[in-house]
């Protein structure tokens, strides 16, 4: 039950964006994954959900082969992927963006259970259920985006950039939700963040990316302490 | 005044299969994007396989099933094995007109085809029902028990339709693929199959509207008959009316068709006909752009 890649490769056209990047996630874990814009980090989540077919290398987790499945497959072993910018169907009611998540479990009853705890966790999406997803605050969408891929159940969690566009308080909620998530229901995560001090704060390890390539990786505490970073990333 | 009520009756009958039709024309538009020019010409097919199947079982009405059937089946083979492998490999600057312009392909195709094997053959296909008007004191109306079918049969089929799409599984599907086909494949939905689906739907609307269509006028199929042109372009202007994303929108734009062509059959001049529908589309894109059903695009960047 750990993601392992090794030597990962994907290009878009000529741009290789992503660079031989190997490393491991224990399960369980939360993995922050940092660096500037266009390192390189919604590519490596796109390639391990099946979006974005890799160049070479591997990526497996629980034994499945990540870089020749389809996203639709991979969320049938547990892989949810959250998009970068909120993965949300606005044409769809706030219920039915939740819905679309466990359609493939065929468990009607199941999958109200898992949006009862969806709704413990974020108030704010039963309260606005019947409405168009379109009418939600950013945050709300962010908290949409998590409760669709939460519906699955699923195991790895891969998120790119929730705190996108969001005010520093709901980015603080937020995080803090992944971080009591992750705890609760055991889920290894993969977070994608600009915000890179907020990330590491809550993650467990880290992983630093430059130009596609790994160029740290550690427990997330000590990449807050490191100066190198700190002065790279976390602005201080 | 009769005749003012029987022009109104012709023009919601008429108006009924171009519904079906742009029906058909809305659930592929919804599940892939594309303008499927090559509708009218598979509904000449599976009316076709309909007239066989009524050879075999002399029965109209399982004749109308089969078709329907078979017709969402070459329907889904078409987007299976035509339409899928055209959007892989088109990822050049006409990318997203080269599947419609394929359709229109595909009708010269079809039609041809159908000219080949089973032209010069004659090729009728009766109304089932007295297609001859209900008399109420004297007079006779254009109201045929087979109309009432058919007006029934097109607003079972809308209300079905939209039951589906908004209180099933399988539209919440239909409905994800087409809105956002990405996140849909994320959630765990099988899009490609989807869009399959969608399209065989839409085959077995075309196949009604054909079966529906011919009885009503002369009868007479064949690769060329007027019966087949008016279900090509009514059934698009009506869909585009409609909005080209709402069932309830192709509903009413092929019934408001009808009916602005029935008056102007009656009270003007025939050779008007097509000109009407064309000045009809062209008012309705001017005035409100997104058609009579449809939405001003949302917030969505
Ligand atoms: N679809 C694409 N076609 C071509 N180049 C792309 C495409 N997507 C990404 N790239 C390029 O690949 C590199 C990595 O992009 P990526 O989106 O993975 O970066 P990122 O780390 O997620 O950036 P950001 O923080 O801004 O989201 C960039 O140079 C980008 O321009
Ligand atoms: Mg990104």
């Amino acid at each position: 039950m750990t993601l392992i890649v090794s030597e990962l490769c994907v290009d878009h056209g000529a741009i290789r964006a992503v660079d031989h990047v190997s490393l491991r996630i224990e399960q369980g874990q939360l993995a922050a994954v940092i660096g500037a814009n266009g390192a390189g980090k919604t590519t490596l989540l796109r390639a391990l959900s099946g979006l974005t077919p890799a160049r070479s290398g591997s990526a497996t987790w629980k034994g499945h082969d990540l870089l020749h499945s389809k996203p639709e497959k991979l969320v049938r072993f547990g892989v949810s992927h959250v998009s970068e910018g909120k993965s949300v169907i606005p044409e769809l009611s706030v219920e039915e963006n939740l819905n679309l998540g466990a359609l493939w479990r065929r468990n009607a009853k199941e999958s109200e259970q898992t949006r009862n705890k969806i709704f413990e966790t974020f108030p704010r999406l039963e309260e606005r259920a019947g409405q168009l997803a379109d009418t939600l605050s950013g945050g709300e969408r962010q908290m949409l985006a998590i409760g669709r891929a939460l519906m699955a159940k699923p195991e790895l969690l891969l998120l790119d950039e929730p705190s996108l566009g969001l005010a520093p308080l709901v980015i603080a909620q937020i995080f803090q939700s992944i971080r009591d998530l992750t705890t609760q229901m055991g889920l290894t995560v993969v977070l994608v963040e600009q915000n890179a001090l907020g990330a590491l704060e809550i993650a467990d390890v880290g992983i630093v990316l430059n130009l596609g390539r790994i160029a740290a990786t550690d427990r997330a505490q000590s990449l807050i302490e490191n100066p190198q970073v700190r002065a790279a990333y976390l602005g201080y | 005044m009769f005749t003012f009520i029987d022009t109104l009756l012709i023009g919601l009958t008429s108006g009924a299969v171009y519904s079906l039709m742009a029906i058909a024309l809305v659930l592929v538009w919804r599940s892939t994007r594309v303008v499927n020019f090559a509708q009218a010409g598979q509904a000449l097919l599976s009316t076709y396989i309909g007239y066989e199947c009524m050879g075999r079982f002399h029965s109209f009405w399982i004749a109308l099933a089969l078709a329907m059937i078979l017709g969402a089946g070459v329907s889904a083979l078409i987007e299976m094995l035509f339409m899928r492998t055209l959007f892989k490999r088109n990822t050049g600057p006409i990318a997203g007109v080269a599947p419609i312009i394929a359709t229109l392909g595909l009708l010269g195709i079809i039609r041809g085809g159908i000219g080949i094997f089973m032209g010069g053959k004659e090729t009728i296909i009766r109304p089932p029902l007295s297609n001859v008007g209900f008399t109420i004191s004297g007079h006779t109306f254009a109201l045929s028990p087979f109309k009432l079918v058919i007006l029934s049969a097109v607003l079972i089929m809308m209300i079905l339709l939209s039951l589906i799409f908004t209180k099933t599984n399988i539209g919440l599907a239909l409905r994800a693929s087409a809105y956002a086909p990405e996140i849909a494949r994320l959630a765990g939905v099988k899009v490609d199959a989807i869009r399959t689906l969608g399209w065989a739907i839409a085959g077995a609307a075309g196949a009604a509207a054909g079966m529906l269509q011919t009885p009503n006028g002369t009868g007479a199929l064949s690769p060329d008959s007027l019966e087949f042109s008016l279900l090509l372009v009514f059934g698009f202007i009506a869909a585009v009316i409609g909005g080209l994303e709402s069932l309830v929108g192709a509903v009413i734009g092929g019934l408001l068709l009808g009916l602005v062509l029935a008056i102007v059959l009656m009270y003007v001049n025939a050779t008007l006909l097509f000109m009407t529908a064309f000045v009809l589309l062209i008012v309705v894109l001017l005035v409100r752009p997104q058609g009579i059903m449809g939405k001003k695009a949302g917030r969505r960047a």
